[in-house]
């Protein structure tokens, strides 16, 4: 994989969840490659493995079987404390829930990550604030969580996950907590970010989040059965890759619950 | 340094709970307060002993009898120290290093004034105890050279004997029965002003023949009257030890011991008197700061516990610190940090409240001992509390670096 332009690259992961006797199979030889500066939308069911797609990329979790890269750099053999310093400096993570610290004002949410990148006190504290003027909070840097919106929250966090100058952005469901209104907030941001370059993924059942994203990506039962923009994967695709995934049925039987949702192709 | 960034984050956290952070360091304040009062007392009343027996003069020696080893006696003094080595001790051409030999036979009595009556510990002595014992007289004087060698029946009391039997203390020239014999009060002493070690307040003292005599049923030992004790006086504090041995020898001597023998009898000198308080009291005070000690161990499990709700508590902002890079170390060190500064914070506390104890305690007048709380105690007992804050903090803070960071991100 060396030499290769793209940011983030998967060989045939596959993942496996060991639950007492049960063997779970929540990704089954994907290969997927994103470019810098791609808009990417990975959608699916619960249980069709795109948040274990997206523990993987965003080096919280490591594949059973295949190969991880991001920037060239292979994740596998990596020490935790190697992947802590990867995931601080290259992703940038946004979640559901925020997930902001209770209680702290707004500067030093953003802070955090910059915190464990060894980043002096005060030089930390201008780029907190720096962060915040560009997802358009400059006015609320000393506001706590319990005094801003949803939509204000979430910017905070997305403030956060772009401090220390991430090569990727990962969120997931990025909009779920949020209404309509501060949710298209959120995604014009997002539009925003993907304008001045970054990267981003998005992992979403909501069909017109991801209709705003240049790529999507469908996952259903641990294989990608559909990709939009994925012509690059698709070239070099060897068994899973997507024409064939999407025709041929699965090797194995995967013990998931299905009961929840309907399937949602996009593109 | 990277170290100190974590105070403020600890203080944040601990801040942001402030009712719970109370009370969990209430063990941590109680125990350090309670070890440091205790330590503090224990110097104290260490102190005011050492400063009485110093009161009293660094060069008497005491002969006592040996206690019984074996037999149906065992436990009880062997009778054998006589008014003949009190004799003998008087030879200065033996003893030129001994200055004062007093002999002594203490026993406990009724006296009787009147309707009033009061069980007591009554000495018989002669004229010298009063110097060898640096006895202060409030009243009249103490026993005469001639009381003495006359068997007079004379006494003189402590201050508490006379208020129980008169309701005040002059009391010179009234008269006191012990078994039905009628003595002179001649003298009342000093009172001490501590119902402690080395206090007369409660003691009366005759001349040695009447007790011997009259009083107390004084059983002999090869023809002479045998004393509880001798108290002599060495000429200089250079000079104890030198005394010692001259006693030693003479009253070896005078047993027939064989040089393979042991001593039936003890001599004890002020120094070894206060190697023995100050054993004794460092023993007290270590049982009861033990205890003592209990309480904050019950305070670190009360941190422990506390810290693991914490933990828990904080699932998600774990998961959340772990994806956004922070190493298994950073983690660990917060929540280490955390209960360090809880406990610290206590025992600072607890020092501030045993400080306090001691002013009060300085305050108060006529009160019996002082705490004294040294610079060693402080050290200790922020070490102790310190201590206290890792230990108990570090198995919740593992708990926490063992989170996984996707199952601590989807925890509700």
């Amino acid at each position: 994989m060396t030499g290769s332009s793209a940011l983030i690259e998967m060989q045939d992961i596959s993942k496996v969840y060991r639950m007492g006797e049960t063997k779970v199979l929540a990704l089954n030889g994907v290969s997927l490659s994103i470019e810098e500066g791609e808009y990417v939308a990975i959608v699916g069911t619960s249980g069709s493995g795109k948040s274990t797609l997206m523990n993987i990329i965003g080096l919280l979790d490591s594949p059973t079987e295949g190969a991880f890269a991001i920037r060239g750099q292979r994740a596998s053999g990596l020490t935790g404390r190697q992947l802590a310093d990867l995931r601080n400096r290259e992703i940038g993570f946004v979640f559901q829930q925020f997930n902001l610290l209770a209680r702290a004002p707004a500067w030093r949410q953003v802070e955090l990550p910059l915190f464990y990148a060894d980043v002096a006190r005060g030089e930390s504290r201008r780029r907190a604030v720096e962060t915040l003027a560009q997802v358009g909070l400059a006015e609320r840097a000393d506001h706590r969580p319990e005094e801003l919106s949803g939509g204000q929250q979430q910017r905070v966090a997305i403030a956060r996950a772009l401090v220390n100058r991430p090569s990727l952005l990962l969120a997931d469901e990025p909009t779920g907590a949020l209404d309509t209104r501060t949710g298209e907030e959120v995604m014009a941001l997002f539009e925003k970010l993907h304008e001045e370059g970054l990267t981003l993924v998005i992992i979403t059942h909501d069909r017109e989040v991801a209709e705003r994203a240049r790529r999507v990506i469908t996952m259903r039962d641990g294989v990608i059965i559909s990709d939009s923009g994925g012509t690059a994967v698709a070239a070099r695709s060897g068994r899973n890759g997507l024409s064939e995934a999407a025709r041929s049925p699965l090797p194995q039987p995967i013990a998931i619950d299905h009961a929840e949702g309907k399937i949602y192709e996009a593109g | 340094m990277k170290l100190v960034r974590y105070f403020p984050v600890a203080v944040d956290s601990i801040t942001a709970n402030k009712m719970r952070a109370g009370l969990t360091m209430l063990g941590i304040i109680i125990g350090v307060a309670a070890v440091l009062s205790i330590l503090g007392v224990g110097r104290g009343a260490s102190a005011d002993i050492l400063d009485e027996v110093a009161s009293q003069g660094t060069t008497r020696l005491t002969i006592s009898p040996s206690t019984e080893s074996e037999g149906e006696g065992a436990g009880a003094p062997v009778q054998t120290l006589t008014m003949g080595d009190v004799r003998a001790l008087f030879d200065p051409a033996f003893h030129p290093d001994v200055v004062e030999v007093v002999p002594q036979f203490t026993g406990n009595i009724q006296l009787v004034a009147g309707s009033s009556n009061k069980q007591t510990r009554v000495t018989g002595t002669t004229a010298d105890y009063a110097g060898v014992h640096r006895l202060e007289m409030a009243e009249g004087r103490f026993l005469t050279e001639d009381e003495i060698a006359r068997m007079s029946n004379v006494i003189v009391i402590g201050t508490a004997v006379a208020t129980d039997l008169f309701e005040r203390t002059q009391v010179v020239g009234e008269s006191v029965r012990i078994n039905g014999e009628p003595f002179t009060i001649v003298g009342v002493l000093e009172e001490s002003g501590n119902a402690g070690f080395g206090s007369n307040d409660d003691s009366g003292f005759i001349p040695i023949g009447a007790a011997h005599g009259r009083i107390f049923n004084v059983p002999r030992y090869r023809g002479d009257y045998t004393v509880t004790s001798i108290s002599a006086n060495a000429v200089s504090e250079e000079r104890v030890e030198a005394a010692e041995l001259q006693i030693e020898q003479t009253l070896r001597l005078r047993r027939g011991l064989g040089a393979h023998d042991d001593n039936d009898f003890t001599i004890s000198t002020q120094a070894s008197l206060l190697d023995t308080i100050g054993a004794v009291t460092s023993t007290l005070t270590l049982l009861l700061s033990s205890i003592a000690a209990i309480s904050l161990v019950v305070g670190g499990i009360g941190i422990m516990n506390i810290m693991l709700v914490s933990v828990t508590e904080r699932t998600r902002e774990i998961g959340l610190r772990k994806a956004l890079g922070a190493h298994t170390s950073d983690v660990l060190l917060q929540f280490l940090i955390e209960s360090l500064v809880l406990t610290l914070l206590g025992g600072l506390i607890g020092i501030a409240i045993s400080y306090g104890l001691a002013l009060l305690v300085q305050r108060i007048p006529n009160f019996p001992i002082d705490i004294l709380i040294g610079v060693d105690a402080l050290i200790l007992a922020v070490g102790v509390s310190a201590g206290c804050g890792l230990i108990f903090g570090l198995y919740p803070a593992m708990r926490a670096t063992r989170l996984d960071p996707i199952e601590a991100l989807r925890y509700e």
